[in-house]
């Protein structure tokens, strides 16, 4: 199958790889697996006090397919407040990376794991306001 | 009639549950049975149509010698010689058998189909959001499995993780079939995440395989 170049891009040039310390209040993780075909990603968000997310990296063990979705969704998460990158769809990613049908997967993982790292960074917020003043 | 290989002898009783013989068929070689006189049941399940108990666990042995009789039995080369018809039914039946073979010889294969007999089809392609402490564990060994050519001893440690990776699908195999045995809509939800789960290691050890011969070949 032949990948589209900005599949081909983002696989060759990753951006945004790595790691963000997960126990940090200000950072949301989202872990989301793909059985079908074995991948795993992890995506994380730095937000600001302002609600912006400031940092965004991943690391995804998949095909290409899946790393460029992931790699995308990190680029397209920064900058932008959490409810408008909560907005990103997987259709979006698809389309910009012209994924063919059998891997339109891969971008329904990115959403899905934009979605839980959102989740993961407003629990720790909620958790953050129950816990008794220091 | 074109004749089959030698020494196929066939055995009626026990084929019995398989195959339907036509009551004129005085013969008791293979070799001379037609496709007609060979049928293959297709609404059988997989289990049944190699007499193997449904269960999680399968006699290897068993399957294999229940395989190869039934191939022999069905397969396209014997029928090269008869009619259009015969020659189809005879590829779809070979076919058949194949697809039974693959799926009841691997675990994984094996416990999705007992899924589906329970009336479960396991949805790899959605359910992303899985347990997190399992997805963690899923990226350590992806890094470690990613590290492995810059270990001291690539062999050892390739070997170490395939151990590892074996021993998470035993031990998975063994919680599903609990579950699977029990059977109440919850058990059955615990076993398709097992399998899920399955997947992932089935993979793994797929690259760690890959990773192995190449290693090898260096």
């Amino acid at each position: 199958m032949a990948y589209s170049e900005k599949v081909i891009d983002h696989y060759e040039n990753p951006r945004n790889v790595g790691k963000l310390d997960q126990d940090s209040q200000s950072v949301g993780t989202g872990m989301v697996g793909a059985p079908a075909c074995g991948d795993v990603m992890r995506l994380q968000i730095q937000v600001s006090d302002e609600g912006i997310i400031e940092d965004a990296r991943f690391k995804t063990y998949g095909c290409g397919s899946a790393i460029a979705s992931s790699s995308l969704a990190t680029e397209w998460m920064k900058g932008k407040t959490l409810d408008e990158a909560a907005t990103i769809k997987n259709t979006d990613i698809a389309e910009e990376l012209a994924l063919p049908p059998v891997k339109i997967h891969c971008s329904v993982l990115a959403e899905d794991a934009i979605k839980a790292a959102i989740d993961d960074y407003r629990s720790k917020q909620k958790h953050d306001d129950a816990a008794p003043a220091a | 009639m074109p004749s089959g290989p030698a020494g196929s002898h066939w055995s009626g009783l026990f084929f019995s549950g398989t195959f339907f013989f036509d009551a004129e068929c005085s013969s008791d070689t293979i070799c001379d049975l037609g496709i007609d006189d060979v049928v293959v049941d297709l609404s059988k399940n997989y289990f049944e149509l190699f007499e193997l108990p449904v269960s999680c666990q399968v006699d290897q042995q068993r399957l294999s010698s229940q395989y190869r009789a039934l191939q022999r039995a069905v397969h396209p080369d014997r029928f090269a010689g008869d009619g259009e018809r015969q020659q189809r039914l005879s590829i779809q039946y070979a076919s058949h058998v194949n697809e039974a073979f693959d799926t009841l010889k691997q675990p994984l294969p094996r416990v999705i189909y007992l899924l589906k007999l329970a009336g479960r089809d396991v949805d790899m392609e959605c359910n992303t959001i899985m347990d997190a402490g399992f997805l963690m564990e899923q990226m350590a060994l992806r890094e470690a499995v990613a590290d492995i050519k810059s270990t001291s001893n690539p062999e050892q440690e390739v070997e170490r993780l395939a151990d590892q990776v074996d021993a998470d699908i035993h031990r998975y195999l063994q919680q599903f079939e609990g579950f699977w045995v029990s059977g109440t809509e919850q058990d059955l939800d615990q076993a398709e995440t097992l399998v899920r789960k399955m997947q992932f290691m089935v993979k793994l050890a797929t690259e760690l395989e890959q990773l192995e011969s190449e290693l090898l070949d260096d």
